[in-house]
């Protein structure tokens, strides 16, 4: 059931526990560990809803979400940044980020997060 | 650096005028000096033609009377008595005798008051003279008749012998012409012979060494010596002399006072007319007017003096006081490199602590969510697990809080404006403050109006404004402790933000100076004195206004004015 989310950060350890805890909230996750991993993933199976980290080495955060957004349009992305800054959410927004949450994130605001993002995604699916 | 710039301005502004006044005080002085002795020459002048006219005019008359009648007309005494007659009635008191003299010095014939028919005139100075000349001026003398007169002559030959007719000329009426001769104070004439004897009364003590003085004239010198040659020089220190074609002027020191003189030749240079007068009479004007410009001269210099002092001081103070601020804004642009660098770095270490903390929070929340598992749930120790794990994210999220805090207030200043809402501003820097408040044991109060309008500023102004007056109210608390009240409100078009605490207060002297540049009260080094006067400028541009009241010993409220941006107002 559920949404196949992908979880796009380099604190491989943080994406692992993440999608092990959405998993148990029964959600389908896969994890991409940096920018070519994710692009690779979301060419190779069907993702509804993206969590993805700024800054990251390689191909970074904005960039992958400028790509998904030209791309893969249907796709959701929910920021998941430790650099608080309110330039880069305004900025994020403005390339059309579904969401912009700072680390350490609540799960209960993730998961209220995908879910409204997943509604979202579905709504346009069904269309 | 004050004493070289003092010297130069004194210099530069003295110089010119000492120069222009000794130059112009030289000329004029010389100049006038000259237009004195020339009037003076002028006058004396007329007066030497009137003296000789008088003399000729007394000699011609005798020659008439000796050309128009005979020996024998003029030896009858009746008709010399009637000749006299008419001469003292056309000329009253000048004529006083008239006589007939043989040309062995006996009178042969006599006019006048006195009896002196036959009288003998052979030893007599003049007569010896008059004999060998055909016209004869004495110099006086007292003569037989023991008054002072001179004697006027006209040597005759009828046949073989020679004989001559001679008039006494009162002395008086002659001494009168010469006194009329008044100038100023001590100006007076008088008329010497070659000797230096007196031909006139002298009104005024004349010069002791008259007599040596006469020497620098050239005609005494010719009629003396018989001679044309250089003038003598004479042995009375002459100070100054100037020869004319007919005078010699000049001045002369004696009895410590200055004396000019002027010498002009009477009767073809037997005798002098001598004019002198005190070099101060005679120039009082010009004196006058020197002690009126020394008097004019001597407070200008002072003044001059005076103002060049004040001033070089005070812009050499104000120089340095460029200086020190130039400094302190050097100090001040290397302390905003400094905060700019360190905010760099907070917002780094922010961002890479924000990651750990990541971590270890879903961490806790894995572990939370495996307590939930079947196995753990008749652990006695369950509940303490789950509140364990909850304040691991609630710590999590105390961090969030902390670097997303110091990565707003560390972001780049920029003066752009945006519309802000001043509350939202004001949690901000209390969330900075509350820990060193906290510190303090100060209580922070807030008052805010949540239908508070926007205004339009730079974020990063504006919390500067709030950081430092909300600083400084905790700065006057120290560390015993206080109230701070922070109120935000409307008053018409502005929005006001009061910050209030109950510190020591300030006091009337650093009231008045509270928002000047570099005033402070804060020790050496503690602060710039520039907080204040930062924020004054900041919301003096805003069009707002920031005042303070304050009462010692109970604490200070400053009040922000800040016009509420024109779309929102």
């Amino acid at each position: 059931m559920g949404t196949d989310i992908l979880i796009v950060d380099d604190e491989v350890e943080l994406a692992e526990t993440l999608a092990e805890r959405l998993r148990l909230r029964g959600f389908s996750v896969s994890a991409a560990f940096n920018g070519e991993q994710a692009l690779q993933i979301m060419e190779e199976t069907s993702v509804g809803v993206m969590l993805l980290d700024l800054k990251m080495p390689g191909i970074d955060g904005m960039e992958i979400l400028r790509r998904v957004r030209k791309t893969h349009p249907d796709i959701e992305v929910i920021i998941l940044s430790g650099h608080g800054s309110e330039q880069d959410e305004t900025y994020s927004r403005s390339l059309g980020a579904f969401e912009y949450l700072r680390k350490p994130a609540d799960i209960g605001d993730v998961v209220d997060a995908v879910k409204r993002a997943g509604e979202l995604g579905q709504g346009a699916k069904g269309r | 650096m004050t004493r070289n710039m003092t010297l130069i301005l004194i210099l530069v502004s003295l110089l010119p005028l000492i120069l222009l006044a000794g130059l112009m005080g030289y000329h004029f002085e010389t100049s006038y000096r000259e237009k004195v002795l020339e009037h003076l020459q002028e006058l004396l002048e007329k007066h030497q033609q009137n003296i000789n006219s008088f003399l000729d005019e007394k000699l011609s008359y005798i020659k008439v009377l000796a050309d128009s009648y005979t020996y024998d007309q003029l030896t009858n005494e009746a008709f010399l008595e009637n000749k006299l007659a008419i001469l003292q009635h056309a000329y009253s008191g000048v004529f006083v005798d008239l006589g007939v003299l043989n040309s062995a010095g006996i009178q042969i014939s006599y006019a006048g008051n006195l009896k002196l028919l036959k009288a003998d005139y052979s030893n007599a100075q003049w007569f010896q003279e008059a004999i060998k000349k055909d016209y004869y001026l004495s110099d006086v003398f007292s003569g037989l008749r023991r008054t002072p007169h001179f004697i006027v002559s006209v040597k005759k030959r009828s046949g073989d012998k020679e004989w001559l007719l001679r008039a006494t000329i009162d002395f008086e009426a002659f001494n009168s012409l010469v006194e009329q001769i008044r100038i100023g104070d001590t100006g007076s004439a008088l008329i010497v012979n070659s000797k230096g004897e007196f031909q006139t009364h002298p009104r005024i003590e004349p010069s002791p060494n008259l007599a040596d003085l006469l020497r620098v004239a050239p005609w005494v010198w010719t009629s003396t010596r018989g001679e044309s040659v250089e003038p003598a020089q004479s042995r009375t220190p002459v100070e100054m002399i100037s020869y004319a074609s007919n005078a010699v002027s000049g001045m002369v020191k004696s009895r410590n006072r200055n004396t000019i003189f002027i010498f002009m030749p009477l009767k073809s240079g037997e005798w002098t007319l001598v004019y002198q007068q005190d070099e101060d009479d005679a120039f009082s004007q010009i004196n006058r007017a020197r002690s009126l410009a020394l008097a004019i001269f001597f407070p200008g210099c002072l003044g001059i003096v005076l103002v060049v002092l004040f001033l070089s001081r005070n812009m050499v103070r104000r120089i340095e006081k460029s200086d020190l601020e130039r400094e302190m804004m050097n100090e001040q642009v290397i302390e905003a490199g400094k905060l700019a660098s360190i905010g760099e770095l907070a917002a780094g270490i922010a961002h890479e602590i924000n990651n750990p903390v990541a971590i270890m929070v879903e961490e806790a929340g894995w572990m939370e969510d495996l307590l939930d598992e079947e196995e753990f749930k008749d652990s006695g120790n369950i509940d303490e697990f789950r509140r364990s794990l909850k304040q691991i994210g609630i710590q999590g999220v105390r961090c969030r809080e902390i670097t997303h805090k110091l990565l707003s207030f560390a972001r780049k200043t920029d003066p752009v404006h945006r519309e802000i809402q001043v509350n939202d501003t004001i949690g901000e820097i209390l969330g900075i403050c509350s820990q060193r408040s906290k510190f303090n044991n100060i209580r922070i109060q807030t008052e805010l109006d949540a239908d508070l309008p926007l205004v339009s500023a730079s974020p990063t102004e504006l919390q500067q404004v709030f950081m430092n007056l909300i600083n400084n109210a905790i700065d006057a608390m120290g560390s015993g402790g206080g109230l701070l009240e922070v109120r935000s409100r409307v008053d018409g078009d502005m929005v006001v933000v009061d910050i209030a605490d109950t510190g020591h207060g300030i006091s009337n002297t650093a009231m008045s100076r509270i928002f000047e540049p570099f005033f402070t009260t804060k020790p050496v080094g503690k602060g710039t004195g520039l907080g204040l006067s930062i924020c004054y400028g900041i919301i003096k541009k805003l069009g707002g206004t920031l005042t303070v009241d304050s009462s010692v010993g109970l604490g200070t409220t400053f009040h922000v004015h800040i016009p509420t941006h024109p779309q929102t107002g």
